[in-house]
């Protein structure tokens, strides 16, 4: 039995080449041609030995859990049909990785293009071997974004980024409706396993949200496929390098819509509303793209056209829904592959040694490369249709499925109709390309000497078109079993008898292809004249650019109303915004207390402890005067605010946390220190703004007044609320009962913080890192303002005191300024070094901890720049901060990957205690060394910020003695 | 007890909502300490409110969960404050570089 897991391989090799690809030199085109040809040759290979197992109608399956609980599983499927579109995937990507070694130039940097190229044939495998919706929609999307990165990939190109961005928007736009309506096939079902949704046709096409997710998946599968009204973006996807072109925009992705299309097939058909819709798309694609065709001047314009013309011929022959128009579709969408790959590496090869593609001055160029010529015109054949070549048969078919009647309607009327004019217009194209490009007149003006192409360069288009003459002539025994395995997996046992043989004898189909032909030569010469001079694009049509649409549109939605919506809702003034927030809020809270009342819990006020009512009416004092004072009187602001902190941290140790009352002490302390070193940078009160107390400013501080009292009054409740209501069973008993027999230590929260939840730790550590190094980078290019640049009025002050003071030298007043409290200070240092250690080591224990030792080591640090000022301190000392944050940032990352040496996940600890001579039993857990991070961080990030404020004056000072001023203490 | 606690939440709530809706990025910068102080006492409170009963276990024996209070909002304050004193830091500093760039302190950057 073939083993399924090989399917997931054939999706991830192609990834993973693009990795390497991505690594080799990007010259290197040998290695890189090797290393793409290798993948898609073994994907190739491995895919030629699943086809056993797919043959008649099985199916085979791979499921790599990944969630399972929440059912979210990578599944791989392949069946006949998705085997079939495998195998072009694979071998039609080994061709264009041989025929890309030739076509890209040695200045290309071709890392980047193979890369590319194979991330997008994974993407493509895995969308066809997606045994889940979830997982198809999303490699759907990973098509679109190499396309787009395939098409840019000359990005130096105006056409090409365009083209691309083009490409992204309209494809990209498609896949999310396609998810949409894939979400909603699984709302139906109940399931997005492929399997599950292809059993439930009826359930489907009879439930309620059918024609909603119809559309949906229709506008998916169309835009893709390049349908009518969203065609334009495939001939301007046409700036790409041509191996891309006959890759992507032929043979490949351009398919994944009708591939889509075929897929839900037997869930989706059937209906009127499926006829209408995909047939209306399809057969005015198939139509108006054949007529574009003929008056492109571009020779890869011709293609894109033709190419969307097919692919509505096939968007047509699926809307009919009848099983024999589907087994068409199936085989036409392998014919068009084969010939249109082919065409588009011709128009290549002629592009590459004749310079240019522009038909009005190519010409006669037979005689410079009859191989490719010849191969050319087999292909162009088999693309218009002609007997005994693959197209032939295909479009035979379609004729006949055309004059079917399938419902009665207008546009089944007029289905053979079109069907045989756009047959006319294909023909017609084909004989221009022929004619136009290698008869005629010697070619007189072209860039180059044109000549044939390196062998190697041609032998994919012979590949091709071999495989074109020998599924043209012997259909039943080469495409024979490949496509019965297709198209049993998709009709399963509606599977109808048809016949590959090349001769039905005369019949109508046959008079079809018959007026077609003639008429589409007739055609050609008739306009041949005209088309030798005309400019680009097709009569009446050449102004209607789905392109000036397309950018009309953006401009409009993306400018325009994003423009109108800002200046109606958008503010850039702070002040609305945050009362909208702090509404919001407000609003979200009472909401969702509404009505509450009934789960109240008794309200009776408890005892009323009147020490703790003192010190709050105290700190709440502080709170309300901190509000009203901060505006004017910063200072004393800062004093109230600080009180309200110290209130808080008596109530942190008054109701047992003492953990939380030492950080919340230190804490209190450095941030009072920097709001000091802040607010000499801050303005003096502007005297000439008088207060207002117009009706307006009223209004507002009424308001917000209102605002904040709402605010209050809503959390006071919620809290009192919460605070009676039982404890619930909380996950806090099982830290209590673990901390110690698993973390190692008594002090619980320390245990949580270091040790259960030590990611988290870990990431507040990472964020605290982040703000000192952002603080650090914003004060490094400060300017400050005009007039907080010179040295403050008291130093000034004392200064001039000096100069005047005979027995005294400037500057002397601010050196002897806090002697004694300096040098106390001084002396301090070692005994809150000791402090801070032993605060660090009893963490694990008893109150302390990481944090709480790394504050009070950066207030050491602190209290030396206070005694001594800035230069005194960093003469003597040489703190470096961000070594600091790096090394405990490194010290708590390496403690948390240690436990990978022992097979555990990310920061398993592990604890003992060890003895240690006149100390005594000491906790050694692991989690002591990520506590050491921790406090290596703290001390960093701390000392940074606070440094960073401080050599403001530093630099100030520097930069004014400069210019000439007196220098002073810091 | 709760009754205090709930208060003086509710007024450091009002208070630091005030300052955040004015004018002058200096009391925005207290605003949010008060209003960090009102949501480390909230979270805090969500433990429910204990005397005499720190989460610091006495001894290694089997642990009577009722003898202690709720560890985890206090581990959740913890790094609160910390992070709390980093946001201060932050906006203290914002604040300045506005200031020395716009020439205003001003939450706008500009007078009005």
């Amino acid at each position: 039995m073939w083993y399924s897991g090989l399917l997931a391989v054939i999706v991830a090799l192609p990834f993973a080449g693009a990795v390497l690809a991505a690594l080799l030199s990007s010259n290197a085109r040998n290695a890189e041609a090797w290393l793409a040809g290798t993948v898609a040759a073994s994907a190739l290979a491995i895919t030629i030995t699943a086809f056993p197992y797919v043959s008649n109608g099985g199916v085979i399956r791979h499921t790599i859990e990944w969630v399972p609980a929440l059912g979210l599983s990578l599944t791989f499927r392949m069946d006949g049909f998705a085997w079939l579109f495998s195998a072009m995937i694979t071998g039609i990507g080994l061709l264009v990785v041989i025929y890309a070694r030739y076509y890209m130039s040695p200045k290309d940097p071709v890392a980047r293009f193979y890369a590319f190229f194979l991330a997008f044939m994974g993407a493509m495998q895995g969308l066809v071997l997606s045994g889940n919706l979830i997982m198809l929609a999303i490699f759907w999307e990973l098509t679109s974004i190499f396309s787009f990165l395939l098409i840019g990939y000359w990005h130096h190109n105006q056409a090409a980024r365009d083209g691309a961005r083009m490409a992204l928007t309209i494809t990209g736009t498609g896949g999310l409706c396609l998810l949409l309506g894939l979400i909603l096939i699984g709302q139906i079902v109940g399931s997005y396993d492929l399997d599950v949704v292809l059993a439930s046709g009826d359930l489907i096409r009879s439930d309620d949200l059918y024609l909603p997710a119809l559309v949906l998946i229709l506008i998916g599968a169309l835009t893709k496929s390049a349908q009518f009204p969203f065609h334009f973006w495939l001939p301007n996807a046409m700036a790409a390098p041509t191996p891309v072109s006959a890759y992507l925009h032929s043979a490949t992705m351009v398919k994944a819509g009708v591939f889509l299309l075929t897929r839900f097939w037997p869930v989706l058909s059937g209906t009127p509303e499926w006829f209408t819709l995909v047939g209306l798309a399809g057969l005015t694609t198939l139509l108006l793209g054949a007529y574009f065709a003929i008056f492109q001047q571009d020779l890869k314009g011709l293609l894109a056209y033709s190419t969307i013309s097919h692919l509505g011929l096939t968007t047509a022959l699926l809307s009919f829904g009848s099983p024999l128009a589907a087994v068409a579709a199936i085989f036409h969408m392998v014919n068009h592959a084969t010939f249109k790959a082919s065409l588009f590496m011709a128009a290549g090869i002629i592009d590459h040694e004749a310079g240019t593609r522009d038909m009005r001055r190519l010409s006669g160029l037979f005689n410079a490369m009859p191989i490719t010529a010849t191969l050319a015109m087999v292909a162009s054949a088999a693309m218009a249709g002609v007997p005994l070549l693959n197209g032939f048969l295909s479009k035979e078919m379609f004729f006949a499925e055309a004059i079917e009647e399938h419902q009665r309607s207008l546009l089944d009327g007029v289905a053979p109709y079109v069907a045989t004019v756009a047959s006319a217009f294909a023909v017609a194209y084909s004989v221009r390309f022929i004619h136009t490009v290698f008869f005629g007149p010697k070619p007189t003006d072209l860039p180059k000497e044109p000549h044939e192409p390196p062998s190697w360069m041609r032998r994919p288009i012979e590949l091709l078109v071999i495989a074109c003459l020998v599924v043209g002539t012997i259909p039943a025994l080469s495409i024979g079993p490949l496509l019965h395995a297709a198209v049993v997996s998709v009709l399963g046992d509606r599977t109808p008898a048809y016949s590959l043989s090349i001769w039905h004898g005369f019949n109508i189909p046959l008079l079809m292809s018959f007026i077609a032909l003639t008429g589409g030569c007739v055609l050609y010469f008739l306009l041949r004249n005209y088309l030798k001079t005309c400019e680009e694009g097709p009569p009446y049509f050449r102004r209607i650019k789905g392109q000036r649409i397309f950018d009309q549109v953006l401009i409009t939605v993306s400018w325009r109303w994003a423009r109108w919506l800002e200046s109606v809702l958008a503010t850039r003034r702070l002040q609305p915004q945050m009362r909208l927030l702090v509404a919001a809020a407000v609003g979200a809270g009472v909401w969702a207390m509404w009505g509450a009342s009934s789960v109240l819990p008794d309200l009776t006020v408890h005892g009323l402890d009147p020490v703790l009512g003192v010190l709050w009416a105290i700190g709440a004092f502080c709170a309300v005067a901190a509000a009203y004072q901060a505006k004017y009187h910063r200072l004393a602001a800062l004093i109230l605010m600080s009180t309200t902190g110290l209130v808080t941290w008596m109530s942190f140790v008054w109701l047992s946390a003492p953990d939380l009352a030492v950080t919340q002490l230190l804490v209190e302390i450095v941030t009072t220190v920097l709001i000091l070193l802040g607010l000499r940078w801050l303005p003096k009160r502007d005297e000439s703004i008088p207060p207002r107390f117009d009706y307006a400013a009223r209004f507002r501080r009424h308001r917000d007044f209102a605002l904040a009292i709402a605010a209050g009054m809503g959390t006071a409740v919620l809290a009192y609320f919460m605070m009676l209501t039982p404890v619930p069973k909380s996950v806090g008993d099982f830290y209590l009962q673990r901390a110690y027999s698993e973390g190692g230590g008594t002090n619980v929260v320390n245990v949580i913080l270091v040790d259960f939840r030590g990611f988290d730790t870990m990431g507040e550590i990472v964020v605290l890192a982040i703000v000192a190094l952002t603080i650090f980078a914003l004060l490094r290019r400060f300017r400050p303002a005009e007039d907080s640049a010179q040295l403050p009025y008291q130093q000034r002050e004392q200064n001039e005191a000096d100069s005047v003071a005979q027995d005294r030298e400037v500057g002397e007043t601010l050196q002897d300024y806090l002697l004694v409290p300096s040098i106390i200070m001084r002396w301090m240092f070692p005994v809150i070094v000791v402090f801070a250690a032993y605060l660090f080591i009893r963490g694990h224990d008893l109150p302390g901890g990481g944090f709480a030792a790394g504050v009070t080591m950066a207030i050491g640090f602190l209290l030396q720049y206070l005694a001594g000022g800035t230069r005194w301190v960093e003469d003597r000392l040489r703190i470096l901060p961000i070594r600091w944050i790096g090394a405990g940032l490194i010290v708590a990352a390496m403690t948390g990957m240690g436990s990978f040496l022992f097979g555990y996940p990310f920061l398993t600890s592990y604890f003992q205690y060890t003895e240690i001579p006149f100390i005594g039993k000491v906790p050694t857990a692991s989690a002591l060394l990520f506590d050491l991070g921790v406090f290596g961080l703290v001390v960093g990030a701390t000392v940074l910020m606070l440094i960073a404020i401080a050599h403001q004056s530093l630099r100030v000072r520097t930069r004014a003695s400069r210019s000439g001023a007196e220098g002073g203490q810091g | 007890m709760e009754l205090v606690i709930a208060a003086a939440i509710g007024i450091l709530t009002a208070s630091g909502v005030w300052l955040i809706l004015r004018s002058r990025t200096y009391q925005l910068v207290i605003g949010f300490a008060l209003l960090a102080y009102a949501v480390n006492l909230f979270i805090f409170s969500m433990g429910r409110l204990r005397v005499n009963a720190p989460p610091v276990l006495n001894g290694s024996g089997p642990v009577d969960v009722a003898a202690y209070t709720d560890p985890l909002p206090q581990a959740l304050v913890l790094t609160a404050i910390v992070i709390g004193f980093a946001t201060t830091a932050l906006f203290l500093v914002v604040l300045i570089v506005s200031r020395g760039l716009t020439g205003s302190d001003h939450v706008d950057g500009r007078e009005g």
